[in-house]
């Protein structure tokens, strides 16, 4: 059984996202150990990009943070191979095509793969444009995450049937709409994957989400993608986010398993 | 490989959660593009309300002075709303009416488009928002007010470097978020496929009708058609219906800013490399980790660190050449122009102007260039004055 896959195997998945470099590179690799030892099951690792189109604010500023601070590549994949040595949770790199095609894409992966990475996130390659990515994702061991959204009426059972390692579940972009209807979309959106492949897992993110809300939507499919909200706690506390980072993860955990 | 490729270039790299926007609006693009009726439509619009055809006037001071080639300037900017813009938005607008949406929203940089769809929108009674990168409300707070004026509502962009780039980023943000009733009017030929295609099409009256009225004129083609290029739509839209046409060199002048050889540039042809941004594949100013580089030039229409895929294919082929203009030369090509024919070109089309004065001397007194002047220059009188040392009111 690959991580990702092992990811899946314990009940409903954790999935925390970070943007590595913000605050520093070294903040980064001990909050991915925090959330490992609190019980994270798989980490969604974002490489900074000058223009995230698709994220909102929160993550748009701590990309600029991190690119302030230089981080590139190389250092991620160095900071992954020190991980490596110390835990075993699957973890993907999230990033925009332009990252991985200005490195080499074939080296990008090549070094990614060779450093411990699981599978690779692309926000901006949808189905149309996924061979020039997964191809090479293939050839080095890595799995290509595809993503579904509510506005992806009629093309859900293509990109299930594709998909590989698990399936990316986005709900709104609108972060301010009402719960309800977020919760309704969700039920749909995942019944539609689940019922165009029964095998692959499915993991939902929705931003806002507070642990009971995350535990509601994870009821519904395998797993939850906690998207901003460990970014947010790292521009709030820095590099004292540690312990902060650790306590929500706990928290998730809890809320994702039923209990109190 | 995937739709609305030009060579390599081109494609449809954005997020999953645009792309049934996008194939909504290439179905409907397919569609009405055979449709006579949107046809006369649209040509109703462009003539009766945006004044075309654009006249293609024979420039004989310039010509003289220069000394060489026959200069015809493509009067682009004496369309309505001052620019070739309009050409596309009404186009789009009549577009987006048909497919049963009530909202417009779209980016600018100069304003000139911002302008251009806040007209539209106020003719067919639709809602307008346009996103403005924060610095270049600054730079054309005239434009700004025109917007409000014509009843859109202007989204300052404080995101990334304030800029173009940034309010494309903003407006694809808010058409994946609110695609039922939004039409997403993307103001040159880039972005994802159909955008380039359908960009270039509305835009291609213009060789269309250079074409025609050269061979009336001079009864021959020109040896060569000049445009300025930031996205590249005027440029296209005065190439397309002479890319067949192997005797006529077409030269995109882009935007050198204070030099090619330093950072404070948005020369992407020439500076730039192959990559992936704003949902194409195309030449793009980046640095060695592929990350966007923040561009510069006095043209806020121009400073744009991507170029259209179908540049960047016309480049690969040699069909295309493209070259480099400073602000210095811009500068001096708007100065020039305004005392030499009484016509004040807009920052963007000055640029073309520059090197139309650079190659004109170089070419024989029987051959014949057109310059594309894509847009008219009031509203860079005070950066240009500024650019001189002068401030003066607006």
């Amino acid at each position: 059984m690959n991580r990702i896959k092992c990811a899946f195997a314990k009940g409903k998945a954790l999935i925390p996202f970070v943007v590595c470099g913000d605050p520093d590179l070294g903040t980064t690799e001990q909050v991915v150990l925090a959330m490992a030892e609190a019980g994270a099951d798989l980490i969604e690792l974002g490489i900074p990009f000058s223009d995230p189109t698709a994220e909102g604010p929160a993550i748009q500023a701590a990309s600029q943070r991190a690119l302030q601070k230089g981080v590139t590549a190389d250092d991620i994949f160095a900071m992954v191979e020190r991980l490596r040595k110390k835990v075993s949770v699957p973890v993907v790199l999230s990033t925009y095509a332009n990252v991985v095609f200005s490195y080499g894409t074939d080296r990008f992966l090549a070094r990614a793969a060779q450093a411990g990475v699981d599978g690779l996130i692309l926000s901006d390659v949808p189905l149309e444009e996924k061979e020039e990515f997964s191809a090479p994702c293939r050839a080095n061991g890595l799995e290509f995450i595809s993503a579904v959204s509510p506005a992806s009426r009629g093309r859900v059972e293509q990109i299930v049937g594709e998909a590989e390692g698990f399936v990316y579940c986005a709900s709104a972009l609108d972060t301010t709409r009402a719960w309800e209807q977020v919760a309704a979309e969700v039920k749909a959106l995942t019944h539609e994957v689940q019922c165009a492949n029964a095998h692959i897992p499915c993991a939902v993110a929705f931003g806002p989400a507070a642990p009971e809300q995350a535990g509601v939507l994870a009821a519904l499919c395998d797993g939850f993608i906690a998207d901003t909200a460990v970014v947010e706690l790292v521009e709030r506390y820095g590099k004292d986010a540690v312990p902060y980072v650790r306590e929500y993860i706990r928290q998730m955990k809890a809320a994702l398993a039923g209990e109190k | 490989m995937s739709k609305g490729r030009f060579g390599v270039h081109g494609g449809q790299y954005i997020p999953e959660m645009l792309m049934n926007a996008v194939i909504e609006l290439e179905e409907a693009y397919n569609h009405y593009k055979q449709d006579p009726q949107f046809q006369a439509e649209l040509t109703e619009l462009l003539n009766d309300y945006a004044g075309r055809p654009s006249r293609l006037y024979f420039a004989q001071r310039m010509t003289e002075q220069l000394g060489g080639a026959k200069i015809y300037l493509k009067r682009e900017d004496l369309n309505h709303t001052g620019a070739h813009k309009i050409n596309n938005v009404l186009g789009q607008a009549l577009l987006a009416k048909k497919m049963g949406k009530t909202r417009l929203i779209a980016e600018t940089g100069a304003g000139q488009h911002g302008v251009a769809t806040a007209t539209a929108a106020a003719l067919m009674g639709m809602e307008c928002v346009v996103y403005m990168g924060e610095e270049d409300t600054r730079r054309q707070a005239l434009n700004v007010y025109k917007m409000r004026l014509l009843g859109a509502r202007v989204v300052p962009v404080t995101s990334g470097t304030a800029t173009l780039k940034d309010a494309v980023n903003e407006a694809m943000g808010e058409w994946a978020r609110r695609s039922d009733d939004t039409h997403y009017c993307l103001g040159s030929v880039m972005g994802p496929h159909p955008f380039p295609t359908i960009v270039r099409d509305f835009q291609a009256v213009i060789s269309r009708e250079i074409k025609e009225q050269i061979l009336q004129a001079e009864g021959r083609l020109p040896d060569a058609v000049l445009a300025c290029v930031g996205g590249g739509s005027n440029a296209i839209g005065a190439f397309y219906h002479f890319i067949e046409d192997e005797s006529v060199r077409l030269i995109g002048c882009e935007a050198a800013g204070r030099g090619v050889d330093t950072l404070d540039t948005a020369a992407t042809i020439t500076t730039g490399r192959l990559g992936i941004f704003h949902g194409m594949k195309s030449y793009f100013c980046q640095d060695d980790h592929g990350q966007i580089a923040p561009v510069y030039s006095i043209s806020a229409g121009l400073d744009y660190p991507g170029v259209g895929p179908e540049h960047a294919w016309l480049h690969d082929t040699g069909r295309g050449e493209y070259v480099a203009v400073t602000d210095e030369e811009a500068v001096g090509a708007f100065e020039y122009l305004s005392r030499t024919e009484g016509i004040i070109p807009a920052i963007e089309s000055a640029h073309a102007v520059a090197y139309a004065m650079k190659l004109a001397p170089q070419m024989e007194k029987n051959q014949i260039m057109v310059v594309n002047l894509s847009g008219r220059g009031d509203k860079d009188c005070v950066s240009v004055a500024r650019y001189r040392g002068e401030e003066i009111g607006e």
